[in-house]
């Protein structure tokens, strides 16, 4: 009998692939149909945004933050945001800390309804995502009104926000937080009991809680496998600690169980939604400090010291005092973290970006090995990624 | 209840050897440590049921490059029993290993090539220390403060060739930096420090100019 020679295949999964969620490339060792090695090549959207931000001045810088998770912008902005205040030492007004709050859950949502629909089509179904993209226009929608853009906002700054919300704006939240959970539900009668989409995600790429946290897992990663550990809970920011709602956790530890953790959370951001809405105070959006954030146009009319503020503020911008702060918030994929380092000039000395989903793929060799091939588009459409912050 | 100020204490108690010394700044603690005693330090940070800081959140460098050692390491540690931050540096330079913590937390093991890449501080005890984000065949570090921002090579598809050429960068305009620090209010609690440009015009002397007068 002759001898057979058993060879493994290298697969190249990416960089161009519809499941790989923009530009991944995974290198898959398989022997067959199952994986037996799996190495992720990231960096294909690298633009060296920590470079850039120590070479631009605070203001500047926050833009790059709408950039990174390009699908939930707002809650990067907010991590920065709270960073810089903490080393001016200052703090938003309680209405513009309620606005940060709600536009933060508005990312939340965003942001969920994305990676469920998209991880439901990567396993056969196409109907939620294009219900979901329905719903992700109208809260889109909401960002233009406030912001002026659709995805890039820039509108949590250091001291607050920019604007107030505009006439009107709150009625149509509440409009949509009325009709919203029905959409839900119906992408939930599609999936939640759904034959195909349960065998493709019960029991793949099962996570432990002690493997997550050795990991770095974080958010709903985090949850699924049933650790209650919530930033808006444990570390609270803002107004959070005034907010009522649950943290979902998964007893599964499976992509089945990240998948239902993050239908949960989108039910409780409409809940703090509803609750910041209600209780939102009237008064200042940002902080009154000519010297942090710029004067009214109208003023500027008059006075020629609020011309010069509002120059010197958006050409030089202002100095940050000499220290270092790592500030970390709950972004809809886990923990996002902002590591920053002044140096008493208008410029971050350095900047570095804690992004959740980087951990998350990184973990795909673990959490892939074993299984079959198809699976592994499973276990990357559950971790949620963007490649926009993974690549920085 | 378990404070970061106790956590430190009880580390600088109970471990002294492990440690170079404990610094306390406005908004976290940070025990300093170096190259010998790093991950006999994180073992203990994260096994001691007192510490139990069993996420390593982040892992980098900053440069300094007018110092000694040029390079600070910061690891920044979670523990989610006491919900507590705590951060663990040591200053290294570029010729000097620094050990891996990938066998403690696995999470390490981007983080460090990331930090090799960016930064080219290489890990001992790694076990793929590839680069991560940058190009395949890139040269240089470009985190590293004389790393110019635009780069060294630029690329684009040669149509004759039929490939991805690389070329040294060339700017068709000059790359601008503006200077925008000038005498404003704002920044008065420097002012004595840093002397900025245009400040001389604030504190001219008037005797002087009744001379010429």
């Amino acid at each position: 009998m002759p001898d057979t020679q058993i060879k493994n295949i290298t697969i190249n999964f990416g960089p161009q692939h519809p499941a790989a969620h923009g530009v991944l490339r995974l290198v898959l060792e398989m022997d067959g149909e199952i994986v037996e090695r799996a190495d992720p090549h990231i960096g294909f959207l690298h633009r060296g945004t920590e470079k850039l931000i120590e070479h631009k001045s605070y203001l500047q810088a926050l833009p790059y933050f709408d950039r990174l998770d390009y699908v939930a912008p707002m809650s990067q902005e907010h991590a920065f945001a709270l960073a810089v205040e903490k080393l001016l030492g200052i703090e938003a007004p309680i209405r513009g800390q309620y606005i940060r709050v709600l536009f933060a859950e508005i990312s939340r949502i965003l942001n969920h309804l994305l990676n469920i629909t998209t991880f439901a089509i990567d396993v056969g179904a196409m109907t939620p995502l294009l219900w979901a993209f329905e719903e992700r226009e109208k809260l889109m929608e909401f960002y233009e009104r406030v912001s002026g853009a659709r995805l890039h906002a820039a509108y949590i700054r250091p001291g607050g926000v920019h604007q107030d919300l505009p006439d009107g704006l709150v009625e149509d939240i509440y409009a949509f937080m009325e009709q919203f959970p029905k959409v839900l539900g119906d992408i939930e009668t599609l999936l939640n009991e759904n034959r195909i989409f349960k065998q493709r995600t019960v029991d793949i790429g099962i996570v432990t809680a002690e493997d997550a946290l050795d990991w770095g897992f974080t958010g709903p990663m985090l949850r699924a496998s049933g650790v209650p550990w919530d930033l808006r809970k444990a570390q609270p920011y803002d107004v959070y600690a005034q907010m009522d709602f649950d943290i979902p956790i998964g007893k599964t530890n499976d992509c089945y169980a990240r998948y239902l953790v993050r239908v949960e959370e989108m039910r409780q951001s409409l809940r703090i939604m509803k609750q910041a809405l209600d209780q939102m105070p009237k008064g200042p959006v940002k902080v009154d400090n000519r010297k942090i954030s710029e004067p009214p146009r109208a003023e500027m009319k008059q006075s020629m010291e609020a011309l010069i503020h509002h120059f010197k503020l958006y050409t030089e911008g202002y100095h940050v005092p000499k220290g270092e702060i790592y500030t970390a918030v709950e972004a809809p994929k886990g923990e996002f973290g902002v590591y920053l380092i002044s140096d008493d000039s208008n410029k971050p000395y350095r900047c570095k970006i804690r992004a959740p989903s980087y951990f998350a793929l990184q973990a795909s060799e673990f959490m892939g090995k074993g299984h079959m091939l198809a699976d592994m588009v499973a276990i990357v459409g559950a971790m949620d990624i963007v490649f926009g912050e993974i690549d920085r | 209840m378990q404070t970061q100020a106790t956590i430190a204490q009880y580390v600088a108690d109970t471990v002294p050897k492990f440690l170079e010394r404990v610094e306390i700044t406005k908004h976290a603690i940070i025990l300093w440590t170096d190259h010998a005693r790093l991950l006999n330090l994180m073992l203990f940070l994260r096994d001691d049921a007192s510490c139990a800081f069993k996420q390593l959140v982040e892992l980098t460098s900053i440069d300094y490059p007018e110092e000694m050692n040029r390079f600070e390491m910061v690891y920044h540690l979670l523990s989610l029993r006491f919900n507590m931050r705590l951060v663990v540096k040591l200053k290294t330079t570029e010729n000097q290993n620094v050990p891996s913590v990938t066998s403690l937390f696995r999470c390490a093991n981007w983080m460090e090539r990331e930090t090799w890449d960016m930064f080219g501080i290489k890990f001992e005890g790694h076990p793929d220390l590839r680069r991560l984000l940058t190009d395949y065949g890139f040269e240089g570090h470009p985190l590293r403060k004389d790393f110019p921002l635009t780069g060294f090579v630029e690329m684009r598809y040669d149509d004759t060739e039929k490939r991805v050429v690389y070329e040294p960068v060339s700017l068709r305009q000059d790359f601008r930096v503006f200077d925008f620090e000038s005498p404003w209010e704002g920044m008065a609690h420097n002012v004595l420090k840093n002397v900025l440009p245009g400040d001389e015009k604030a504190t001219y002397d008037l005797p002087l100019k009744k001379e010429s007068a």
